[in-house]
Order: C-alpha cells, then structure tokens, then sequence
C-alpha cells in the first residue's frame, strides 16, 4: 500500500537525516541509508508509534530494506 | 516567582526527544531553570544540539565524556567560564554491552561488568565530584534508576547490579554532600519508551506487565519524570537527601 511506504518514508527521512529520493523499497537500511544498531532502535520506536503496534526483537532483526518494514506492517494491519 | 527561576542546572544524558533527561530538562526549562546540556561524542552532538536549538534556544551545549576524568573537570571548566554557580545536576546516563545483555546474568564479562559499574554508577561520583565545585549555594544532584536495582527484573541483568551500585552511591554521596547543602537523590521511573529501554531484550512486554498490574493499571509518562526531577531540583524538596523516588504508577509496591 503506498500510504504505508510514505509514512515508512517519512519517519526515515525525519530520523536517519537521509534524502527522501534515497529511500526505495530496495534500500537496505544499514547498508544504503546508513542507520547503525541505534538508528534501528530509534526507528522502530517511531514505527510502532506510528503504526499503533508493536514489533517485536525477533521481528525486528529480520527487517533489512525498507520494503521489509512496509511489507511486515502491511501483513499485521 | 517561577519555581526555578535564577536556578542554573546542568542535564547530562540526553540522547534524543525520547530520553528521559530530556523530559526533565522540559520540566526545569518551563519552571524557569537556565540549562546547559552535556553530550558524548559526535553523533549525540548533532542530536542534542538541534533539540536545543528548536526548544531551548540559549542554552549551553557541552562535550563530556564521563569515563574521562579530564573531560569532566573540562566540562565542568567550560560551564564553570559561562556561569559563576550551578544550582543542580542531572545525571541520566547508563549504558551496558548488548552482548552483556543478551546473554543469562551469570555469564557477564568481567569486562561488561566493569564497564556497566563504571558508565551507569561511577559516573554519578565521579561528576558530583567536580559538579560539587560550582554548587557555591549547595545543589541537588539528581540521578535515574530503575526497579531492576531492587528485584530480579528479566533481561535487565549487568544494568540492575549497576543501578544497585548508583542507588547506594547516592546515599553515601548524600552524607558527604550534606553538610555543603548539596542534596543527591534518585528518581526510579517505571519503563518509558526511550532507545536506552529499548536495548533490553523483550521490552515491550515490560511496559505491559506495568500497565496490567500496577496500581494504577497504566503505565507512567516522561513528564511525570519530568516534574519529580522538578521537586527534587526545586527548593520544595529542601528537606530531601538520599531518598529513592518511585515514579512508576505504584508498580514496586505490588508483589504478585
């Protein structure tokens, strides 16, 4: 859904200071965009905020792009 | 008069609008405290140098990195330059190996433990020390801990025998400190949403079993943090020294 991906969009832009033209599906987050284990923390609190859920550890460590994390909301909503 | 109006204090551990530390300097700031913010390395400067600039514009930004000696007594020289005295501090730092914390209690390094005592308890020392300098009118020293120093909590491990140490060293600083009228206290908040919390395995459910079982049935806001921090900074508290405030929802008094 693509209002899923811009408020992804939205929440990496704002948190990991990246371009928004930088954040596509195929981003890896560690990789492309250049988080590190905190921005990943710092993320997921904003999503589950965000998305009124929660995400758990196990869950969060299989998240690698940013299709990943819009995929995984999708599949809970 | 505001209440903490002409009261200069200096918060040290924020890291991001989610951290407790800057839930308290939001209290102090609308009371009327001036701040200066202390900050570890470059990442955190970034940080903690927009949040101020957008809400707290004014305000002294200061590198420390406490498991420096040096770089305290350089921090401390820095805010000493700019104001005459401090009237408070914040300390709202802690920090464990994730691998200390992924692993049973009992298999803890010896090299994580020391570092858990060292950042999350010496630290408190080691600041008050030379914070105590600048506290020409006596002070209140202010430091955060957690539940998880008292009781076993899951998965806090290294950090609670850290929080141990803190809250028995704010009572050994409280009786040296007192006779210069400085006050050193603890505030034990109930789990909050921050990026530090966030690296304790299985989190979220933490947050539930407060919510489910505490007296109040619900978890605790920043804020409410925030204005304990603001008694315990504020000359309502005068006669307060050595004490551990709970500021979870009544959570530490349930035992089932």
């Amino acid at each position: 859904m693509a209002d899923t991906l811009d408020r992804v969009q939205r929440i990496i832009v704002d948190r990991l200071g990246v371009d928004a033209s930088e954040v596509t599906k195929e981003a890896s987050i560690k990789d492309d965009l250049g988080a590190d284990s905190l921005d990943v923390m710092d993320m997921i609190l904003e999503l589950e905020d965000e998305f009124s859920m929660e995400i758990s550890d196990e869950e969060a460590e299989k998240i690698n792009t940013v299709g990943d994390i819009v995929a995984y909301i999708d599949s809970r909503s | 008069m505001q209440l903490m109006e002409g009261k200069r204090v200096v918060i040290m551990g924020v890291a991001n609008q989610r951290s407790i530390a800057w839930a308290i300097a939001k209290s102090l700031h609308k009371a009327g405290a001036e701040l200066a913010f202390t900050y570890q390395g470059e990442r955190l400067e970034k940080k903690v140098k927009s949040l101020v600039e957008k809400e707290m514009p004014g305000s002294l930004c200061v590198p420390c990195d406490v498991t420096s000696d040096e770089d305290i007594q350089k921090a401390f020289d820095t805010i000493g330059e700019k104001w005459d005295r401090i009237d408070g501090l914040v300390h709202a730092i802690a920090f464990a190996k994730k691998e200390d914390l992924e692993v049973p209690f009992v298999e803890t390094s010896r090299d994580g433990y020391g570092m858990a005592q060292d950042i999350s308890s010496y630290s408190l020392v080691a600041t008050a020390k030379t914070a105590r300098k600048l506290m020409k009118d006596g002070g209140s020293i202010i430091t955060m801990t957690y539940l998880g120093a008292e009781r076993v909590i899951p998965n806090y491990n290294v950090m609670g025998v850290a929080k141990a140490a803190l809250e028995s060293s704010v009572k050994y600083l409280a009786y040296d400190l007192g006779p210069d009228h400085i006050r050193v206290n603890a505030i034990s908040a109930g789990p909050l949403r921050t990026l530090a919390a966030k690296g304790v395995k299985d989190f979220n459910s933490v947050l539930h079993v407060v919510e489910e079982r505490s007296p109040m049935r619900r978890g605790i806001d920043a804020s409410e943090v925030g204005d304990t921090a603001l008694y315990l900074a504020s000359n309502m508290s005068r006669g307060v020294t050595g004490e551990v405030i709970h500021v979870d929802a009544g959570f530490n008094i349930v035992g089932m």
